[in-house]
């Protein structure tokens, strides 16, 4: 066969490169230096300070990162990762929660039997439900030691105090949103969780029907904070489909344009905390 | 062994200050699989409840708020829902975000340290570790039917019987008329209020120049205020004290 091969021209040289290997150099130069390649990535990948530098400050998801940091700022035993974490499970949410309300419908007929069908019948429907109700439960736990590590760290003094009030808001909604997702399985626990919370909202001064100076108000138990709440005097389908679009779209729109501040002012603050 | 002989880290080598690719993200990269990796193995363990369909006619004992307001939820056994259930979480929400205004310490900024703000430490610890999940804690495992306290070895028994007899404070001290009880409440409350704070602008009178009046009126009222809470707690379980202030229109 050896014989044949001179008469397709330019063969003799592919098979040399196959051989050597440089084929591989060959086809990466044809790739990266591609109008395709070069239109996407506008730096180079060897490891200098400049392309270090162009990583961060040219990619979107990150650029919210400062091009250097502190040496001190990559400690975990300092950080705890905790508002990192927060913020993937956030996501991890997000992502989740979209799948599951393919298939859910917050309608108090069909809401219980639809966690069944996710539960049983989708595929990865328990998974994608259990993946969302453990990292919402995380989330709770995570956004707590992140405030006690901003707290034990001082990291809320001057210059970072506005940041720290922007915290606690978001500590507030990551509260908010769990306790409004507790009520979507429209199972015996979520009923009855939310009924006892939401009971609270009664005794608001003024604008709750059985709170103090209710009465000179004309608060009654279908016309008060609760009733706008729930959509009615108890927990039933119209505080269902009200804690649906709590759940996913009104707290979720809200704490995201607070996660976008807190992110943004990290950086105006000087970047993470750490001795003066 | 000889490896032993050479310094683990050259520290003094390395810049103050690294760059963010690779050092940083790198290591939220790293993080993202450990948590990622770990809430999926969680989820195919174990599986999150389904209890039966909601029914509004069926009332389980105990009824329980998801387990991160279940400190609030113990509250109430010691004050009405108005406190309970409304003005506490707006003063935990509104305190925790004047907190940077109120503490005025230039130390321990960016750093662990408890030498230099003992008082700060302590406050907080006590407000998250014991108010907040201590009470969490002993909300999920020891509250049982008729939100009563049971031991984790006890049965939920739920026909225990728990003796009331709770009696107001102002009854406890023999007065006996409604009007009375109102007036001897409220200088009781009042009372603490005005006494901490006189006493609080009294030993912290030097510092009245420096950090203003309304910053230390406002931190005084606050902690008083998580104090009263705990001193409530323990009226209720030391001496059986219902209420410390009754009026018409609300009761502490």
């Amino acid at each position: 066969m050896a014989s044949n091969s001179p008469k397709i021209p330019g063969i003799a040289e592919l098979m040399d490169k196959i051989k050597s290997g440089k084929i591989f150099t060959e086809i990466a130069k044809e790739i990266t230096e591609s109008q395709i390649w070069t239109s996407t990535f506008r730096h180079g990948y060897a490891d200098t300070p400049r392309n270090r530098v162009l990583q961060v400050v040219s990619n979107v998801w990150l650029h919210l990162h400062p091009v250097k940091i502190h040496r001190h700022a990559l400690r975990i035993k300092f950080t705890w990762c905790m508002g990192g974490i927060t913020f993937l499970l956030f996501l991890s949410t997000v992502v989740t929660g979209v799948i599951l309300m393919f298939y859910y419908r917050p309608v108090g007929e069909y809401a219980y039997y639809d966690m069944k069908y996710l539960q049983y019948d989708v595929p990865f429907g328990m998974l994608m439900r259990n993946m969302h109700r453990w990292a919402a439960h995380a989330m709770v736990i995570t956004v707590w030691l992140h405030m006690f590590r901003v707290f034990l760290t001082g990291s809320y003094k001057p210059p970072r105090e506005f940041n720290w009030v922007i915290g606690v808001l978001l500590v507030t909604f990551t509260l908010l949103l769990s306790f409004t997702g507790y009520l979507l399985p429209w199972d015996q626990l979520a009923m009855w969780a939310v009924t006892v919370g939401t009971n609270m909202a009664r005794a608001t001064p003024f604008l709750g029907n059985e709170g103090p100076f209710a009465e000179y108000v004309g608060a009654t138990p279908r016309y008060d904070v609760r009733a706008l709440l729930i959509g009615g005097s108890i927990v039933g389908p119209p505080a269902l489909l009200r804690f649906y679009v709590l759940h996913c779209i009104f707290i979720p729109l809200v704490a995201g344009a607070l996660m976008i501040v807190h992110f943004w002012r990290i950086r105006k603050d000087g970047g993470i905390s750490g001795p003066l | 062994m000889a490896e032993a002989a050479v310094p683990k880290k050259k520290i003094d080598e390395v810049p103050e200050k690294l760059h963010v690719w690779p050092y940083l993200v790198r290591l939220e990269f790293l993080c993202a699989i450990v948590t990622i990796v770990a809430l999926a193995v969680w989820s195919m363990v174990i599986d999150a409840p389904l209890e039966e369909a909601a029914n509004p006619t069926k009332t389980p004992n105990p009824s329980k708020a998801p387990w991160y307001f279940l400190g609030l939820q113990d509250i109430l056994v010691y004050f009405d829902p108005w406190f309970a259930g409304v003005v506490a979480p707006v003063l935990i929400i509104v305190g925790l975000m004047l907190i940077p205004y109120l503490d005025v310490n230039p130390k321990g900024n960016g750093y662990y340290t408890y030498h230099e703000r003992k008082a700060a430490i302590w406050i907080y610890c006590f407000g998250f570790l014991v108010l907040w999940i201590a009470l969490i804690i002993m909300g999920v495992f020891l509250r049982g039917p008729g939100w009563n306290l049971f031991m984790p070895w006890q049965f939920w028994d739920p026909h225990k019987v728990v003796a009331l007899v709770n009696v107001d404070l102002p009854y406890a001290f023999g007065v006996r008329t409604y009007n009375g009880a109102m007036l001897f409440g409220g200088i009781v409350i009042l009372g603490y209020f005005a006494v901490g704070t006189a006493i609080y602008f009294f030993m912290e009178r030097k510092a009245l120049k420096s950090v203003g009046f309304l910053r230390m009126f406002l931190k005084i009222q606050l902690l008083l205020i998580m104090v009263g809470i705990v001193i409530k707690i323990v009226l209720r379980l030391g001496f059986n004290i219902k209420y410390v202030w009754v009026t018409p229109w609300f009761n502490i």
